[in-house]
Order: C-alpha cells, then sequence, then structure tokens
C-alpha cells in the first residue's frame, strides 16, 4: 500500500460513479415512458441495471424500493412491472377526454420537474469530482516531502541509543553501591527501634497505651527471639519481657477490677491474648465478669417480684428483663465470641455453661413472676410480655446455635400457657358456681312467689346465656395465644397440641364435665333429705343439662374448633360422650327431683297417717287438710315443671274421668276384696285373687328413672307419694270411721291428681289399692256410700 | 345346671313375720305369723322337703293378736317369741310374749294332712315380755347361739334386756337402755351382735342406727343420716365382726364398717321402693338378700366386702386334675359385686325374707297377700363359691 497507489484510484471511482448516474438517468427516462419504444427493450435486463443502481444509491432507499417491487399492478407509474402499454390502453379505456388532457399536462409537469432535479444532480456531482481530484493532486505532493523527514530521524534515533549504552555501562558501579547502603540504612533504623523500644514501652504503659504498646512489643518479638544468642539483644529482650510482664500485670489488674465497661474489658481480654495469656484462664474470667454483671441484673429483676398489688405489671416486668439482662447477656456472648474465636472449642464449651447457668436463673424468675400473674382479667398483657419473652430469647438463639435456651423458654411459655388455660378452667367453673348461687337467691327471693314460677325460666335463659358468654370470653382471651403476631404462635405446640389438648380437652371439654359432674353432686352430697338444694334447682339444672345435651355442648365445641382450627393428632373426646354425660346428669337431676319432690309430699301423707289414731276418730265430714295441701303442692309442682319441660303423651282418658270410672272401678273391686275378707277363705282364693289382680295391673316400679316431659316427672311423683300413702295405711289399724275417712280423702285425691299423670289408672289402682289395704287393717269395714263420699270431696 | 324352680306356699291371711327355726338344723323350716283383725291368727310351721320340691305345714293358734314380729329362739325348738297386737276397747296395744309349740304338733299334722277342717293346736303361753311402762313392743330379739335365755325386746324408746328363767316361764328385766332425744323417738328394728361375745346391739330408730354396748347398756356408736329415710332392718355380718348391713325407705342397701360411721362401705340401690329386710347369709356372707315393697326380692353377691373378698381359694394340683379347664378359667376371674338374681314371684309388697338355718343355698321370702317363696341359689354361684 503506498499514497500513490490510492490517488490514482480515485480518479477512477469517479469516473464510473458519473458514468452509472448518466446510464441510471437514461434507463429512468425509458422506464417512465418518456421515449415512446426503445429499441433494446428488454424488460428484465433494465430491471436488472435498475436494481444494480438502486443498490449502489444506499441503504436509505432500499426499503422503499422493496416495497414498490411489492406491487405488481402494470399500470403502477412507479412500480417496478410498469407496462406503458397497457398502462396506455387503460387510460384511453377509462378515461374522458378532459381527464387524458388532464393526466397529460399533469405528466408533463412531473416530466420538466424531474428534468430539472436531474441536472441540479449532474452539477452537483461534477464540482465534487472536481474538488476531489484537487484534493488528490495536493496530497500527493505532500507525501513526497514526509518520506524524506523520517529517514532524518531513524538516522538520530541510532546515535541517540550508542550515547545511552555508553553511559549506563559507567554508572553500573555506583548503583550497586547506593543499594547496599540504603539497606544498611534500614537495617539500622530497625536496630534503633528495637535499642528504643523499652523505653518506648515504658513509656507506653506511663501513658496506659496499652495498645500500642503490645503492638510494638509484638513487632520487636520474633527478630528479638531470633538474637537473643546475641548478648545485647539478649539484654533488650530481657528489659521488654520485664516491661511487658510488668503491663500483663497492670492488664490483668484493670481486668480484675472489673468495674469498667464491658468494652474495656473486651479490650483488655484481647491484648491479654495477644500477650499470649492463657486463653482458658481468660475465658473464665471474662465470664465471672460478666456474671457479676448479670447477677446484678438478675438481683434487680428479684426485687420487683413482690406481692402482687405492688408489683409492677407483668409486661414491665418482662421488659426490664428483657432489656437489661437478655440484651447485656447477648452483648457478652457477642464479644467473646469475637474475642476468642480462636479457642472456639474450649471456648464455646464454657460459654454454653455459663449461658445455660445465667438463663436459668433467668427463667427461674420469670417463671416466678408468670405464676403470680393470678388474675384472669386481661388476659393480653400477659401474652403480649410472653410474646416480648419469647422474641428477646431469639436473639440468644441466633448468637449461640446450639443452645437449649430457646426451647426452655418455649418450655415457659408453654407452660405459663398452660397454666393460664387452668386459671380459666378454674375461673369458669367459679363462675359457674357463682352463678348457681346467683340462681338460688333469685329462686329464694320473695318475688318466686309473686310472679310464680316464670322467674325459673328466666333463670334458666340467663343462666345458660352468662354460661355460654363467660366461655366465650375465655375462649376469646385464650385465643391471643395463637395470634398471627404473636412469635411464639407459630410454633408447632401452639397450633396443635395447645388447641386440642389446652384448650379443648383441659378447657372446654373439663368445664363441661365440670357442669355435670356438679349437677351430679347435687342428687348426692344433698343428701336424700334434700333439704340444702331447693328442688326448682335440680330441676333447673337438669334443663340446662339436657339443654347442653341436644345443643349446647356441639356447638361450644363447634366454636373452639373453629377458632383454634383444632387438628387432631391426639385423640380427643368426642361430641357424643359429652352429650352422653350430659343427658346422664340431666336425667340423674331429674330423677332426683321427683324423689325429693316425691319425699316432700310422701312425708306430708305419712305424718299424717302416722300420728292420727285411726280406730278412735269422729265420721268424716271433710276432706282431711292434708289432702288438700298434697294438691295443692303437686298442682304447683305441675307449674313449675311445666315451665322448664314439655308436656309429653298421657294415655287418653275419658271425659270426666274424676268421678265415673273410679267410683265404678273402685267399687266393683271393693265389693270383691271385701267378700274375699268376709270369708275364711281357702289358699287358692287369695291366689285367685291376686291372678286376677296382676291381670288388672302391671307391675309398678315406684322409684323409676322418668323421661324429660312434664308428665313423667308428675306420674314419678305421684307414685311415690301414693305408694307411701300404701304402705304407711298397711302399718296402722282402723276403726270405721278410720276406714271412711281414708275412703273420702282417696276420693279426693282421685279427682284432682289423674290430670297430671301419664295413666291415670296407676292412680285408680294405686288408690283402689289403699282403700282395700285400710279395709283389710279395719276392725269394722263398713265402707261409705259412694254418693256421700262425693258429697263430702265436692263440698270440700 | 337348671335352678329349682321356685316353690310357692299362700297363706289365707297377710303377713308379715317370717323366720328360720334357728334351732333346727336338719330340717329346713320357718315359720310365719300371720296379721289378721278377724280371725285367730296363726303360725304356720313350714317344713321345705328338699328332696321331693314340696312344702308340708302345719298350723298354730296364735290368738292374742295379729303377728308383726317372731323369733324363734337359738336353744330350744319349740321356743318362739312373737309381738302381736291386741285391740282392746277400741285401743290397739303392741305386746309381745314367749311361747311354746305344743309338743305334739308335728305328729298331729301328719296324722291327718289333708284334714284342713281340724282344729289347730294352741300356742302354749310361756311368759309376757310386758312392762307396762316401757310401751309397744316393736320386735323381740334372741341371742344369738345363746342358750335361749337371754332376749333383748325393743318398746318404743327402751330397749330392755330380758333373762328367762325357770324354763322361760318367768322373765325378769336385767338391765334396760332408754333413747333420749327430741321428740317421740321410737325403735324401729334391731339386731344383737353374734361377735364380741354377744355384748353388742344394733338399732335402728328413724335414720339413725346405734350401737349399744350390753354390758353397761350404754350406746358405743352412732350413725347419723345413715340412710334418707326411715332405716327398715339390719343385720351383722356373720364372719366379720364389724361388718353391718341396712336398708330403709330410701331404696337403698348399705354396708357399714361400724369403726369408721363417716361413710358407708359400700351402697346398693337395685330396689325401686324401700327395702324391708336385708339378710346376711349364714356361712356365705357375701350372699345378701334384700326384700323390698316394690315386690321384689333381690340376692347380691358382694365380693369385695365378703369374708372371702378373692373368692375360695384353690389349690392348683386341685386344677391341674380338672379336666374342665374353662371352669377353672371361671374361678381364676376377678370377682365383682354383682346382683345374682332378681325374684319376682311375689305380687305385693315383700316385707321379709330369711335363709333356712338348715340348708345355706336356701331362703324364703313372706309378701304381703300372705305368699311364702322359697327359693334357692342358682346352682352356678352356688358351684363357683364352693369350687
Amino acid at each position: 500500500y503506498t499514497p500513490g497507489n490510492t490517488a490514482s484510484c480515485q480518479p477512477d471511482a469517479c469516473h464510473l460513479f458519473v458514468c452509472r448516474w448518466a446510464l441510471e438517468f437514461v434507463m429512468d427516462a425509458e422506464a417512465d415512458g418518456l421515449v415512446e419504444v426503445s429499441e433494446d427493450g428488454d424488460p428484465s435486463r433494465r430491471r436488472r441495471v435498475h436494481g444494480m443502481l438502486k443498490l449502489y444509491y444506499g441503504l436509505n432507499e432500499e426499503g422503499k424500493a422493496e416495497e414498490e417491487q411489492e406491487s405488481l399492478d402494470p399500470c403502477d407509474i412507479n412500480g417496478p412491472h410498469f407496462d406503458p402499454e397497457h398502462y396506455l390502453n387503460k387510460l384511453r379505456r377509462e378515461c374522458s377526454l378532459a381527464e387524458l388532457m388532464d393526466q397529460e399536462t399533469c405528466m408533463v409537469k412531473q416530466i420538466r420537474s424531474l428534468d430539472s432535479d436531474m441536472q441540479t444532480l449532474v452539477y452537483e456531482n461534477y464540482n465534487k469530482f472536481i474538488s476531489a481530484t484537487d484534493t488528490i493532486r495536493k496530497m500527493k505532493n505532500d507525501f513526497k516531502k514526509m518520506e524524506d523527514e523520517m529517514d532524518c530521524l531513524s538516522a538520530n534515533m541510532a546515535a541517540i541509543t550508542e550515547f545511552s549504552a555508553c553511559i549506563s555501562g559507567t554508572l553500573q558501579d555506583q548503583h550497586a553501591q547506593i543499594t547496599k547502603l540504603s539497606g544498611v540504612h534500614t537495617l539500622l533504623r530497625k536496630l534503633q527501634f528495637l535499642f528504643e523500644l523499652p523505653a518506648r514501652l515504658n513509656k507506653c504503659l506511663e501513658l496506659q497505651a496499652y495498645a500500642q504498646a503490645v503492638n510494638s512489643h509484638r513487632r520487636a518479638r520474633c527478630v528479638l527471639r531470633q538474637y537473643s544468642h546475641l548478648p545485647s539483644f539478649k539484654g533488650i529482650q530481657d528489659d521488654c519481657h520485664a516491661i511487658m510482664d510488668k503491663l500483663a500485670q497492670e492488664l490483668r489488674q484493670k481486668f480484675r477490677d472489673g468495674g469498667s465497661s464491658a468494652k474495656d474489658l473486651a479490650q483488655c481480654v484481647e491484648l491479654l491474648l495477644q500477650l499470649d495469656e492463657p486463653a482458658e484462664e481468660l475465658c473464665d474470667k471474662f465470664l465471672s465478669h460478666a456474671r457479676s454483671r448479670l447477677e446484678s441484673d438478675l438481683q434487680g429483676l428479684e426485687a420487683e417480684i413482690r406481692p402482687y398489688p405492688s408489683a409492677p405489671a407483668v409486661k414491665d416486668f418482662i421488659d426490664r428483663g428483657c432489656n437489661e439482662f437478655v440484651s447485656s447477656l447477648c452483648l457478652v456472648i457477642a464479644s467473646y465470641q469475637e474475642l476468642f474465636i480462636n479457642h472456639a472449642q474450649m471456648a464455646n464449651g464454657k460459654l454454653h455453661a455459663f449461658v445455660d447457668d445465667l438463663a436459668a436463673r433467668y427463667f427461674s424468675l420469670v417463671e416466678r413472676r408468670i405464676q403470680e400473674e393470678k388474675g384472669v382479667g386481661d388476659n393480653s398483657l400477659l401474652v403480649r410480655a410472653l410474646d416480648r419473652f419469647h422474641r428477646r430469647l431469639q436473639a440468644v438463639a441466633k448468637l449461640l446455635p446450639g443452645s437449649p435456651v430457646p426451647n426452655k423458654g418455649i418450655e415457659i411459655v408453654i407452660r405459663a400457657a398452660t397454666e393460664r388455660v387452668k386459671q380459666y378452667l378454674a375461673a369458669l367453673q367459679s363462675f359457674y358456681m357463682d352463678s348457681l348461687t346467683d340462681v338460688r337467691q333469685a329462686l329464694a327471693t320473695p318475688r318466686l312467689s309473686v310472679a310464680g314460677a316464670s322467674v325459673a325460666g328466666e333463670l334458666l335463659s340467663s343462666l345458660s346465656a352468662s354460661i355460654l358468654n363467660q366461655i366465650k370470653s375465655v375462649l376469646a382471651s385464650v385465643h391471643l395465644f395463637t395470634a398471627k403476631d404473636i412469635t411464639f404462635s407459630n410454633k408447632p405446640y401452639f397450633k396443635g397440641e395447645f388447641c386440642s389438648q389446652g384448650v379443648r380437652e383441659s378447657l372446654v371439654v373439663n368445664f363441661i364435665k365440670f357442669v355435670c359432674q356438679s349437677s351430679r353432686q347435687f342428687c348426692e352430697s344433698a343428701g336424700d333429705k334434700g333439704g340444702s338444694t331447693p328442688p326448682v334447682l335440680l330441676l333447673l339444672l337438669s334443663r340446662l343439662c339436657l339443654d347442653y345435651e341436644t345443643s349446647t355442648i356441639s356447638y361450644i365445641l363447634t366454636l373452639t374448633d373453629e377458632q383454634f382450627l383444632v387438628q387432631h393428632h391426639s385423640p380427643v373426646t368426642p361430641v357424643t360422650t359429652l352429650c352422653e354425660e350430659a343427658r346422664e346428669a340431666a336425667q340423674k337431676l331429674l330423677n332426683h327431683y321427683v324423689k325429693v319432690q316425691g319425699l316432700i309430699i310422701s312425708q306430708m301423707l305419712r305424718k299424717s297417717v302416722e300420728t292420727r289414731d285411726w280406730v278412735n276418730t269422729i265420721e268424716p265430714r271433710n276432706v282431711r287438710a292434708v289432702m288438700k295441701r298434697v294438691v295443692e303442692d303437686t298442682t304447683s309442682i305441675d307449674v313449675q315443671v311445666g315451665l322448664l319441660y314439655e308436656e309429653g303423651v298421657r294415655k287418653a282418658h275419658s271425659s270426666d274421668s274424676s268421678k265415673r270410672t273410679f267410683s265404678v272401678y273402685s267399687s266393683s273391686r271393693q265389693q270383691a276384696r271385701y267378700a274375699a275378707s268376709y270369708t275364711p277363705s281357702a289358699p287358692m282364693d287369695t291366689n285367685l285373687l291376686s291372678n286376677i289382680h296382676k291381670l288388672f295391673s302391671e307391675r309398678i316400679d315406684i322409684f323409676s328413672s322418668v323421661e324429660f316431659n312434664k308428665v313423667s316427672v308428675m306420674t314419678g311423683i305421684i307414685k311415690i307419694s301414693l305408694k307411701t300413702f300404701l304402705e304407711c295405711v298397711r302399718l296402722r289399724t282402723f276403726g270405721r270411721y278410720g276406714l271412711q275417712q281414708i275412703q273420702v280423702d282417696c276420693h279426693y285425691l282421685q279427682m284432682y291428681l289423674w290430670r297430671f299423670v301419664s295413666d291415670e289408672n296407676l292412680v285408680h289402682f294405686l288408690l283402689d289399692e289403699i282403700v282395700c289395704s285400710s279395709a283389710h287393717r279395719c276392725l269394722d269395714p263398713a265402707p261409705m256410700e259412694q254418693s256421700v263420699i262425693e258429697v263430702i270431696c265436692e263440698r270440700g | 345346671m337348671e335352678d329349682d324352680a321356685p316353690v310357692i306356699y299362700g297363706l289365707e291371711f297377710q303377713a308379715r313375720a317370717l323366720t328360720a327355726q334357728t334351732a333346727e338344723t336338719d330340717a329346713i323350716r320357718f315359720l310365719v305369723g300371720t296379721q289378721s283383725l278377724k280371725f285367730d291368727n296363726q303360725i304356720h310351721i313350714i317344713d321345705f322337703d328338699d328332696e321331693n320340691n314340696i312344702i308340708n305345714k302345719n298350723v298354730l293358734l296364735h290368738q292374742a293378736g295379729e303377728i308383726w314380729h317372731i323369733g324363734a329362739s337359738p336353744a330350744d325348738k319349740a321356743v318362739l317369741t312373737t309381738c302381736y297386737n291386741k285391740t282392746s276397747n277400741s285401743r290397739v296395744v303392741s305386746c309381745a310374749a314367749v311361747w311354746r309349740m305344743p309338743t305334739d304338733w308335728e305328729t298331729a299334722s301328719h296324722e291327718s294332712p289333708d284334714d284342713t277342717a281340724h282344729n289347730p293346736q294352741t300356742l302354749e303361753l310361756l311368759c309376757h315380755l310386758d312392762d307396762s311402762a316401757h310401751g309397744n313392743a316393736a320386735c323381740v330379739l334372741w341371742e344369738p347361739m345363746g342358750d335361749g335365755k337371754r332376749v333383748i325386746s325393743l318398746a318404743d324408746n327402751h330397749a330392755l334386756l330380758w333373762d328367762l328363767q325357770e324354763s322361760s316361764t318367768q322373765a325378769t328385766v336385767s338391765s334396760t337402755a332408754t333413747l333420749e332425744g327430741k321428740g317421740q323417738l321410737k325403735f324401729n328394728a334391731g339386731k344383737w351382735s353374734p361377735h364380741h361375745n354377744c355384748s353388742q346391739l344394733a338399732t335402728a330408730n328413724d335414720t339413725v342406727i346405734r350401737g349399744w354396748d350390753l354390758r353397761t347398756m350404754s350406746q358405743i356408736y352412732c350413725i347419723e343420716n345413715a340412710h334418707g329415710q326411715l332405716v327398715r332392718d339390719l343385720d351383722f355380718n356373720p364372719n366379720r365382726q364389724y361388718y353391718m348391713a341396712s336398708c330403709g325407705d330410701d331404696c337403698k342397701v348399705k354396708f357399714w364398717d361400724v369403726r369408721n360411721v363417716q361413710e358407708p362401705v359400700k351402697t346398693l340401690e337395685e330396689h325401686s321402693h324401700w327395702v324391708w329386710s336385708v339378710r346376711y347369709n349364714h356361712s356365705h356372707d357375701q350372699l345378701v338378700l334384700t326384700a323390698s315393697s316394690d315386690s321384689r326380692l333381690i340376692l347380691s353377691n358382694m365380693v369385695s366386702i365378703s369374708s372371702e373378698p378373692f373368692g375360695h381359694l384353690v389349690d392348683d394340683e386341685e386344677l391341674s386334675e380338672g379336666e374342665d379347664n374353662h371352669q377353672d378359667d371361671k374361678s381364676k376371674e376377678p370377682l365383682k359385686d354383682s346382683v345374682v338374681s332378681t325374684y319376682e314371684e311375689h305380687e305385693d309388697s315383700v316385707y321379709a325374707a330369711e335363709w333356712s338355718s338348715a340348708d345355706p343355698w336356701l331362703f324364703a321370702s313372706l309378701s304381703y297377700d300372705g305368699r311364702l317363696v322359697i327359693n334357692r341359689v342358682p346352682r352356678a354361684l352356688k358351684y363357683r363359691i364352693l369350687l
């Protein structure tokens, strides 16, 4: 490559350029149809040339060209497939003369403008070409001059190289000497440092710049050791040793004194470590210092544990513990680990023991404090305190990965939670017992007698509503333990066992069981005298238990399960078991109620039979007052039961059964029984009689289980009362009027009692039995006329 | 093993009083006293022929009045006591007396067994146990296993210890104990303990059970509120000296250790009405019989508080010989307290039940309508106890 070559090339290119341009102009003109028909009109060849030109003119026209290529319309005057003849034909065919004229003028106009454009272009290009030729000529001259100058430069450079080689040859020796000298200089400076070292150390000691002293000594130490065989160095070494020992002594003193801040302490330890003090001893000392400080924190905490009212809130306590103890502990751990990082194995063991020991004491304090927390009012404080407690322990966990401390912390939290659940259970239980006491008082107030037993229904609903509310509020309180923003709530214990065993089993299920059990205790502890528990309460509780069985239990448990999303990993008490228990309790209470009420009426009847001289009594004129009392009491019991229990089914009875059935039934049978007793009968007769007797009646279970409805309850009470009446009558001996009095009394009872029972035949049978027995036990059995009895009873 | 059907005997009169003839240890014999206000009351001597499963009866007249309680002398087969009501001048008085059966009652009845029309013989009165100062007699208790010389009668609120002299023709009160307290106190029932040299007596009044030392006639223990309602009957465990059973109007049967009277050892609540009588089997004290006015008689097996709480101890050798291994297994099962059987042959209130003194596996019960039923312990249980 030479500049000459380049210059010769240039004009050729320009020439070629001009030729191409000229050619294109011709082609375009042809294509535009300005030339009618060309002689060598091979369209494909023309297109090729056209395309080449376009290629030459550059990229910016290329896109457009390609676009145009795509229109295949031969009538498109700008299109590549333009066919002038076709176009002309088309025009001629399609356009009117005027349009043709227009087209023509338009076309002529376009041709003209193209023409002028072309001329301008040709002119411009020509100018450029001329100036290019000039430039090339000028360049040719300049290059020739430059070649000469370069030759001169190379000659000069050769001379310089020669000189330089000469100079370096002469300077070689001096350079070596200088290097040696500078080496000696450094050595001397080092030596000076060594000699000055004791003094420097002393000064540092004076200024208490321990870090600097240790640093200096460390730097000199190995040199001194290496040259210790030389007496002078030996001296220095000894001096240094002495000083450093003193220093170490001082450091140790400082370290031992404690008092200084954790940072100072850490620095001390660091320096001592650098002085090759035994790490183990340092660890121990460091830890013992830390311990004394932490212990003072603990003592401060301990002082805060005071009897409940004066002590600060549990949250404050935990806050203080966290801020003082836990954060200093973390600090100790962090600095310790930093200091003794080289002795990790030994140091970690010590650290763990240290942390475990202190944490254990801290935990015991925390636990003591938490145990003080007995009021169940606001659970959120405790939960927040526990949360704080747990959260801060995470820092320890991060610093000390293998430590059992966080786990113990969790255990404390768990214990606190279970303890809390227990307290809530106790609170629920006492609430329940308190409400029962309230109910008792409400029952005892004279209002009862005025408003009737309608109070019982209200009491029941308010009782069950308040219990339910209490359960809900307790659940809400306990629910705080599993709230999302509490750090320990995502622990597996709080997700699983706490919900299922803690809340569901030990709180809710136990409470329900307690309700059932305490209800059952009313049946047992009150003794059979039934004195202490008002019967209405028994009835009320029975209804409560029954309601629990039918709906409340499943509602409460569903509520719990929903709130706590209980996943039952371990078996839990199923709803059915609790329902059974509740039903059992309800049954027992109702049975007991029947017994108690039956007993009250029985006692009246019994006293009335036992205290009277039935042999020497006067002719009956009235129903005895006790019978009226019995009927009154029965009626009020009926009202009472009716408020809480449904009616129940009774066997269909005939209309006006108060009179007719009894009289017919009894008189006919009485006759038979009297007849039997009048004649001395063979054993056969009694057997026959009792067989007949058996045909009429089923065996009656007196103290049997009752159903949950009014009629069944009333039947139970009446059965017990009448059976007692019967047994008492059998133990007495009657005179004529005694028997008649019994007849009157029985008729009176018959008139009123049939309506309460499920099967009136039962009342007939028992009353009949009473009259028969008294007839048997009568010295002079002359029964009263039925009509007279009726008159007396109606009058009464 | 099919059990024998119960044997039923019907009396013409209503009856409450039943006792086994204590001194008779060969024949199975019960005495029943009737209650009738209009006719001469009777004492039925009921012999049960175990082999043929039939009953032989003899009737003796007890003309003094209707019988509320009957007791047979433990020493002399022919001597018995009754408590009876006497009506005179439209007043009813309860009395007690010692009687002797006529010597030839047995032969007389055997001569004409089918002759119901023959005149029954009358009891021979030995002496009255009456002391006009001490009210109405509720029951008379013979000294258990004694020589038939000492009886206790309970009259209203007094317990009188009588000495019978000159072949029981004379009775003198040797000592008395009086129940004191508010209101009209009255003994319902009592039992002379066979333990401690027969020096103790237990009585029931209202809901209270009291123990008395007969040597000093003073109270030694008192179970307040032993039952919720009236206590109807008592019985001592024949083999365990401190154990006692009681029953009452609260439908319960309670078992007591008199050394600790705060709580019953055990409570049974099987009856559906007042329990009138409770009786330990004389030999196997786990068997307890209770009679109730719900017309039922219940036999319970109270193994856990019996003198053989672990059942009969069986030798291993004995067992290995046996072919019927399944029975061995049965005997090794832990024994539980249970109701053995409920007897429903009665249709009226059952006021009394007694074990036979001759056959420990046999008992009689009496209901108010005069039906006496003789039953046996189910064989399966009998063999389990014996083997």
